[in-house]
């Protein structure tokens, strides 16, 4: 019975091929949607985890501004001292960024490209792990007299300079003419539209002095000794700021100090949370895929009307009707789940390597989408089925 | 099925006293009223009459696709109106066979594939039914047609179709609702002619609706009807 039932829906299907075509192709668009979408959410999360990893596993972050909610921007900023006093109070820390950045514009001759503009010290270059590929790292010098030198991204350098050399010549941030000293090592293209290349590195105090005129930090960084407990210095960090804030026992940090497990864990969450939106998002077009099958059978079932009459008058079984054409609807829309499981993956790999993020295989949720396709062909097909199958074969034989 | 034992020494098939109601109250309609019919193996009624006058009703009885509202419908001994709609389907699928007026093949289907549709609600095998429905074509006489779709085949070609659907499962009663309505005189007689052929070679009986006098002259036996009932019943000498 299963079998005669595809040999007629196979007949059916050939007999319609375009309206059937364009039915698959609904349900193509919202299984390959799904599998793509998951993919590269897959590969961002990934690519997230791979890029703290890489910042080195004993980071802290301290920042103004608690966690979550309200509070984060009004929080009295760092001060350059605030750093300091970590670097001189807390035990086991091997380097103490103090970080404030600002959106600018960098022009060298006929060519600008704008970019994030970070005021901070030799050692944000030891705590992110990044190293210099040509020229050299600030002097004491010019760090303590707010020199206007800079060291650039691989990304600046390219947008800016070329193939031409660019350490010794100048360039123009906001009003003012930087010297380019040296060169960061290239790191590539992070996901999420953050590209780790795309800075320039200037000292602390010439940021605070000449760009943005006040003398706030926005973020710490603390490079924590391999040997120590990053915990054990978390939590003395956070003694040590709520005694500098005068914070009372009764009330809450008003600053975060994380950790990059924390801060993986976060990111984590986060685009897996966009991932299953995205999903959702794509779920629902699936459905709607879903209603285009029903939408065509209902057509196919009228318009067969006489036919299923004929069928009924030499003998066919009411629940032979109905399965002829749930068999009919499941046969699209499998079919339409393999193709867009086919277009997925070729779009996916294509994708993942556009953004430069891991292609992570999951054949959990091609297996999901696939059996959620011949779902919706049992469902969206059902009706339809049961409206062929309870016709009455004499109204169905006189039907014009 | 095995309780479709024919029963010997009754008539073939059998409506005793059979009344069919449509609608109900006020508004309804009797479409038949106390009609008897017998009709013996081997046979071709014609049944004839202006339209309204209950004549597809009673085919539609015969046929096993309606039941009666009040009386008997005996087909071969079994009650039909007891059964249910699948157990008449199945009494269709290996008793009966059809031929419609408006010949209701499957369109942008080639003939051989119509002509073994039945043969696939049977769970014959793929290559008997290609053999089964060659050898129908030929017998209606349609060889070198079976790839040809309906639109490429003219009214009677499409009726000779229809017939050699109706006869690859070897029927013991065809039934045919105005098969000669859609089709100029020639070939109806030519349809006429096919009909006839069946029921004398293979003893096929044969029940036609028609309002052609010239086709029902074809018929062993005529019924007429109106409002319903049946105001004449002749036998005919036969056109050879």
């Amino acid at each position: 019975m299963l079998w005669s039932a595809i040999v007629l829906a196979l007949g059916a299907i050939k007999r319609n091929l375009m309206r059937s075509l364009l039915t698959v192709l609904g349900i193509e668009i919202g299984v390959a949607a799904v599998i793509i979408l998951v993919t590269i959410g897959n590969g961002t999360t990934a690519q997230v985890q791979k890029q703290i990893a890489s910042m080195g596993s004993n980071l802290l972050m301290v920042s103004p501004g608690k966690r979550m909610g309200p509070g984060r921007s009004t929080a009295t900023p760092f001060k350059a001292q605030d750093a300091q006093a970590i670097a001189a109070e807390i035990s086991s820390v091997s380097a103490v960024a103090p970080i404030a950045s600002q959106a600018l514009t960098a022009v060298y001759g006929n060519e600008n490209w704008s970019t994030s503009v970070v005021g901070t010290d030799n050692n944000y270059l030891y705590a992110t792990n990044r190293a210099i590929s040509e020229g050299r790292p600030f002097s004491e010098s010019e760090m303590r007299a707010g020199a206007a030198v800079c060291i650039i991204g691989e990304t600046v350098r390219k947008n800016l300079f070329g193939g031409e050399d660019a350490v010794g010549k100048n360039i123009r941030l906001g009003k003012i003419s930087f010297e380019v000293i040296g060169i960061l090592q290239a790191k590539g293209q992070a996901g999420m539209g953050m590209d780790q290349d795309d800075t320039v590195i200037i000292p602390l105090r010439t940021l605070q002095r000449r760009i943005t005129g006040n003398q706030d930090i926005n973020l710490i960084m603390v490079a924590v000794q391999d040997s120590a407990s990053t915990s054990r210095v978390q939590r003395d960090i956070e003694w040590l700021m709520r005694e500098r804030r005068h914070i009372t026992a009764a009330k809450e940090d008003d600053f975060t100090v994380m950790d990059t497990k924390e801060i993986a864990e976060t990111l984590t969450s986060t685009t897996k949370m966009l991932t299953s939106l995205l999903a959702a998002v794509a779920a629902v077009s699936l459905l709607v895929g879903g209603i285009g099958i029903m939408n065509i059978m209902l057509v196919s079932v009228t318009e067969r009307t006489r036919e299923i009459g004929t069928r009924l008058a030499i003998g066919a079984l009411e629940r032979e009707v109905l399965f002829q054409f749930l068999v009919e609807a499941v046969i699209l829309s499998s079919f339409g789940g393999i193709c867009g499981i086919a277009v997925a993956l070729a779009a996916s790999a294509w994708l993942a390597g556009l953004m430069k993020i891991p292609y992570v295989f999951s054949f959990g949720i091609i297996a999901l989408s696939f059996l959620f396709s011949v779902a919706v062909g049992v469902i969206f097909g059902y009706f339809p089925a049961l409206k062929a199958a309870r016709m009455n074969p004499i109204e169905a034989l006189r039907y014009e | 099925m095995t309780s479709f034992t024919t029963n010997y020494g009754r008539p073939f098939v059998e409506l005793r006293n059979v009344t069919k109601t449509y609608g109900s109250g006020q508004a309804s309609v009797q479409a038949m009223r106390n009609v008897d019919i017998r009709v013996e193996k081997g046979d071709f009624l014609a049944i004839m009459g202006p339209s309204g006058s209950g004549k597809s009703t009673c085919l539609n009885i015969l046929g096993c696709l309606d039941v009666p509202t009040a009386g008997e419908y005996l087909f071969q001994g079994i009650n039909v109106g007891k059964l249910s709609r699948n157990q008449r389907a199945i009494l269709r699928r290996y008793y009966l066979g059809f031929v419609f007026q408006g010949f209701n093949l499957l369109s942008r289907t080639s003939a051989l594939d119509n002509v073994e549709l039945p043969l696939i609600y049977r769970g014959v095998r793929s290559h008997e039914r290609r053999l089964r429905a060659r050898r129908a074509l030929e017998a209606v006489g349609l060889k070198g047609w079976e790839s040809h779709i309906p639109s490429q085949l003219s009214g009677g070609q499409q009726q000779r179709v229809a017939i050699a659907r109706a006869l690859i499962t070897e029927p013991s009663l065809l039934m045919a609702d105005e098969p000669t309505g859609n089709l100029d005189t020639t070939r109806g007689h030519e349809i006429m002619q096919l009909l006839t052929q069946l029921n004398q070679e293979r003893g096929i009986t044969v029940i036609m609706v028609t309002h052609e006098p010239d086709m029902a002259q074809y018929a062993k036996h005529t019924v007429y009807f109106r409002d319903g009932t049946i105001v004449e019943h002749h036998t005919n000498g036969g056109i050879k």
